[in-house]
Order: structure tokens, then sequence, then C-alpha cells
């Protein structure tokens, strides 16, 4: 086991404490950047497919993880995104732009969310958030002019000057460069004041009240933010999927990703990455079962729901604290073999104690 | 010199009159301190101060400015840190970070900075880290310095929400029941840091404190509560005689 000794404030700031967290974060970005040598095409695909959900992910945790605020509409941030880049694409703005006004829109729009929603916390605050996800899917449809109502948009490659994405590992490094990119964003921001005063909210407005926290403006922050790394992220997807239609950002693509933080585990950043992984399996596993049980295909549908219910129901009741919570454990226990107690996490469950979410 | 001034505070839920035209003045570098039964309106008056609830009437003065109707968030700021009767502690952070929560009033950098965590947005996390250890330092909490805060003991609870009041850098700390629910000994312990928070760090003390052995030992003056209404403002040893505090206390 390793005792860090700590001799200067920049100890507990940096973002590599230990060396050999070093050799193992180096291993993984050689094996993510080789990727494409030994992978085929479609296993590629998924890989970016875990990039994109990744980022929604981390817009989502930094939201309900990390802030305690839970949203059933990040599709809708995610559709903002989407349909932003689409049509902005239309009119030629060059992609470095348009990703970038993407995050901005929806970021702009969880900051008028928040206007509505300051003062809610809890259950109200998902049912408001639900409510702002059918309206953007009401107006996504409605609005036919600019946005082809459901008969969706087609969006074409990237196009960044003369080089174009038109192949699978083009695709995959940026979606996990961006990845990386938005990680590296989140532990600044968690490292510092602004990550602090969330978190502080998550655990106790009233004090953090009492700190100097003005809690409206921080939420208007957090949705600010969610919503622009999950808009990102449906910028990501619509060039990924080459057409977007309303259907595809409805109250099932929300469940997906509360389900992705609530299986990755709530509060940590690994927990969206793993749980991105998780969702991005999960179809390939209900197919099986699909199979196993010789269901048709007509139940997909209420197969699909009824599978995110129950993991989100057994994931509170027997693991709170995610995957990761879980790989701490495993990690925790092989440090300290033979010595390993039970009852070193025995205080997880806090957590659902919190204010927002009882 | 009078650093804190309640003039004629009211309030009332519905049909409680929680808190009755208390008036009172604490002076600079004093240790004053609020006693009365359950019920009395302490800690109602406490969150009038600390503008957790509007005032029905009367008027705050602090620093000879009138700070009635001021947001809640601002109030830490000017200088008037608190705790909470029931500790309200960050549960799921170490200490190290609860104790840099403290430090948000005193200001940061701006949102894109911290993002970008650029050398100014370091500077300002390290001058933060700074004072936060010399309340470690003070309140002996180095050895819990990077547990989770739900784990640690009730007492060692109690310290860490004192020491985040203080990394505000207040001149005037509001303490709701700081012994409640220690031992004799942690009661000792506390009993010592509010002498030294008024001594070291020249901090004025406000509390609320039922435990009368502490009472006796820190305070300059009390001032006896019942029914929202001030029974007597004196001497520790003036208060704890008064009959009608008595009366209040044990029942006529």
């Amino acid at each position: 086991m390793h005792v860090p000794m700590k001799t200067s404030y920049n100890d507990d700031i940096r973002l590599v404490r230990q060396r050999g967290t070093l050799v193992w974060y180096g291993l993984l970005a050689l094996a993510l950047l080789a990727a494409p040598m030994y992978l085929g095409e479609h296993h590629i695909a998924q890989l970016s497919f875990v990039g994109i959900y990744a980022i929604a992910g981390l817009g989502a945790m930094l939201l309900v993880g990390y802030t305690g605020q839970v949203s059933l509409g990040q599709a809708a941030f995610m559709a903002i995104g989407a349909y932003t880049e689409a049509i902005l694409q239309k009119f030629g703005v060059p992609f470095a732009a348009s990703l970038v006004l993407a995050g901005v829109m929806a970021g702009l729009m969880g900051a008028i969310l928040s206007l509505s929603t300051a003062r809610l916390a809890g259950i109200y605050l998902a049912i408001a958030t639900l409510a702002f996800a059918f309206i953007v899917e009401e107006v996504l449809t409605r609005w036919e002019s600019l946005t082809n109502g459901s008969l969706g948009i087609l969006v074409r490659r990237i196009q960044v000057g003369s080089f174009t994405f038109d192949q699978e590992w083009k695709f995959y490094y940026l979606s996990i460069g961006l990845l990386v990119l938005v990680l590296w964003l989140m532990i600044n921001l968690l490292r510092s004041r602004t990550g602090r005063a969330l978190t502080a909210m998550r655990d106790s407005e009233i004090s953090a009240q009492s700190l100097g926290i003005q809690l409206a403006r921080y939420k208007a922050i957090v949705l600010a933010l969610s919503g622009a790394l999950t808009g990102v992220a449906g910028a990501l997807y619509a060039h990924r999927i080459q057409f977007i239609t309303p259907d595809q950002f409805t109250i099932m693509a929300s469940v997906e990703l509360l389900v992705l933080v609530v299986v990755g585990g709530l509060g940590s950043l690994h927990g969206a990455v793993f749980g991105a992984v998780f969702i991005v399996m999960l179809p390939q596993f209900i197919v099986l079962i699909r199979d196993a049980f010789a269901i048709s295909t007509s139940y997909q549908a209420g197969l699909d729901a009824g599978v995110y219910g129950l993991l989100m129901v057994l994931f509170m009741l027997f693991e709170p604290q995610g995957l990761y919570g879980r790989w701490q454990k495993i990690k925790l226990y092989l440090d300290t073999f033979p010595f390993y107690r039970k009852a070193t996490f025995r205080r997880q469950r806090m957590f659902q104690k919190s204010e927002q979410l009882r | 010199m009078t650093l804190f001034e309640g003039r004629n505070l009211d309030r009332q839920f519905g049909g409680i009159h929680a808190v009755r035209d208390v008036s009172f003045a604490v002076e600079e570098g004093e240790i004053f301190t609020i006693i009365g039964p359950n019920g009395a309106g302490k800690s109602t008056l406490f969150n009038l101060i600390s503008r957790i609830y509007d005032l029905g009437g009367g008027s705050l003065v602090y620093d000879g400015q009138d700070i009635s109707r001021i947001a809640a968030h601002k109030v830490v700021g000017l200088g008037i840190a608190r705790t909470f009767q029931n500790i309200e502690l960050f549960e799921n952070s170490t200490v190290l970070s609860n104790l840099l929560v403290g430090r948000h009033s005193r200001g940061g950098p701006a949102l894109w900075r911290e993002l970008l965590f650029t050398p100014a947005a370091r500077q300002s996390e390290i001058a933060h880290r700074e004072r936060v250890e010399d309340v470690i330092d003070l309140l002996d909490l180095q050895e819990h310095r990077d547990a989770r805060v739900g784990g640690l003991p009730y007492g060692v609870r109690k310290v860490v929400e004192l020491g985040r009041a203080l990394t505000s850098q207040p001149r005037l700390i509001l303490l709701d029941e700081p012994s409640s629910g220690l031992n004799p000994d942690e009661t000792e312990d506390m009993s010592y840091w509010i002498q030294d928070i008024r001594s070291q760090l020249g901090v004025t003390v406000l509390m609320i404190e039922h435990d009368m052995s502490l009472v006796g030992m820190v305070s300059d003056r009390v001032l006896a509560l019942d029914h929202g209404e001030v029974l007597a403002i004196g001497q520790p040893e003036e208060i704890m005689s008064d009959p009608r505090v008595i009366e209040a206390y044990l029942g006529g």
C-alpha cells in the first residue's frame, strides 16, 4: 500500500499524485491510440459511441452526481446540441465553430431553464426538467421550417478544411480526444472553488448558503455547464448517426443518461466513463436476453425500458456507488490483502441520505 | 465598541411568536452567550441574524451597518460566520475540502480560469489552502485532514464545523450549541478553543449554550431568553442566580 508524504500544497492539487497511476494511464492511452490497429471497424465505432456517451454522461454526472440535481431532461440538451450542429452545418459554418456553438446553445438553454427551476429540488426538479424535455421535443417536431419536423435532418460528415472525417478511425480519435479534453476541464473544475461549491450544495444547501454560496447562481452555472457538455455530445452524435429526428431524443434517452450515472457511480468521473461503456454494451446484452428467452422483437421497446428500470433499482439497492464503487472495493481488497474489512465502506450509503435525493 | 446589535427583533410563525421584541448588543472581542429552555427562540434568533429567516420586525446592525435586508449568502462575506446545532457538514467530502468551502466567501478566480486551471487559479488555490492549514493547526485536526467527514466521530465533526466557520476569517462567529453531543472532555476542549478563538484570532463570539459549566467558564455576558422574550442580560453569575431564569429552566 502506498502512503503519501505531502510536502507542498501542490501535492493536493496536482493531477497525478502517484507515479504508478501515471504508468497505468499511460498504458491505457497507448491501448486507445493503437486501437484502430487491432480492433475491427465495428468495435472502433462502438468506442466512438463510448466517447460520445461519456461526454454526455459527464454532463449528467456534474448535475446529478456532483450537485445532487436530478434531471430527467438531459436528452433535450443533446437534441439542442445535435440540431444546432445540423442546422449550422447546413449554413456552412465550419465544424470548430459549430461544435462550440452547439455547446453554447445547449448551455444557454440550461441557464434559462435554471431561472424557473432554481427553487426546486429532488423529485420536483426532476419533473420540471422532464417537462422541459417534452417542450424541446415538441418544438423540434413542430418547427418544420427549421428542423424539417419528424422527417429529420441529414447530417454530413465532419469536414475541417480539406480533411474529412470519412472513416471510422478518424471519428474515433476525434471523440476520444474530445472526451479527454472534457475530462481535463471537469477535473479542473472539481479541484477549484466552483466545484467545491457544487458538492457543498449537494450535501447541505443551508450551510452552503451560510458559507456564501449563492444557490441560484450556482444552480444556473451547473445547468449551463451540464447542458453545454451534453450539447457537445449531441453534436458529435448527430455526425456519428448522420440522420437526426426528434424521436431519438425522447424520455428514454434521458433515462439512459440517468442509468449511465447511477450504474457508473454517482459522484465520480471514472463512473461516467464506466457507465458509458456499460450503456454502449447494454443493447447487445439485451439482444442476448431476447434471443435466449425467444422474446419477439415487437416487445423490444418494453424490454429496453424494463431492463433500464430494473438495473437502476438493483444498483440503488445493492451498489449505490455504482461500478466505480465496486472497482474501488476490489482495488482496496487487493491492496490490503489479507486485511480487507467489509466494514471499510459501510458508511457509503450516507449518499442516499443527502438532502437533494431524499 | 459595539460590533453587533439586534434592535427589537421580532418573528412569528403562524400563531407562534418565536422571537418577541428582543434587543441586545455584542461588544467587539466579547464572548456573549444566549441561554434559555427548549423552544425559547434561540435558534430562531440565530437564523434571523444569519438571514435564513426574514425579520418580522426590528433591525440588525453590524459594524454600524444595517444588514436587515441583506441576502443570506452575503452575510458571511461581511464577517459573520456560523455553525449549526445539528452539524451541517458536507458528509461526502474530506475535512480539508469542507474547510476549503469555508473560504468560498473570500473570493476566487473566474470560472474560465478554473476550467483551464491557469497559474492564477493555482495561486489562488494555494493561498486558500495556506489559510485552511492555519485553522487545521489551531484546532489540531491534522490526523483527520484527508478523512471523509461522514466517517468521523461526532465530537470531531463538531470541531470541523467550527473550523469551517473560522476559515472564512470572521469578525463575529455564531456558535449554535457548540457542546451539544460532546462528552465532558470534549466539552472542556471546546471551551479552550472558544477562548483561543477570541484571544488568538480576535473573533467576537456569540453563542447558544445549555451546558452551564461551559457558559460560566467562557462567557463575558449572558442573555437569558424564554418564550421568545429577554428575561435578563448580565454577568454569568448574576444570570445563573436570577430567580426568573431558574424558574424558566426548572419550571415554576
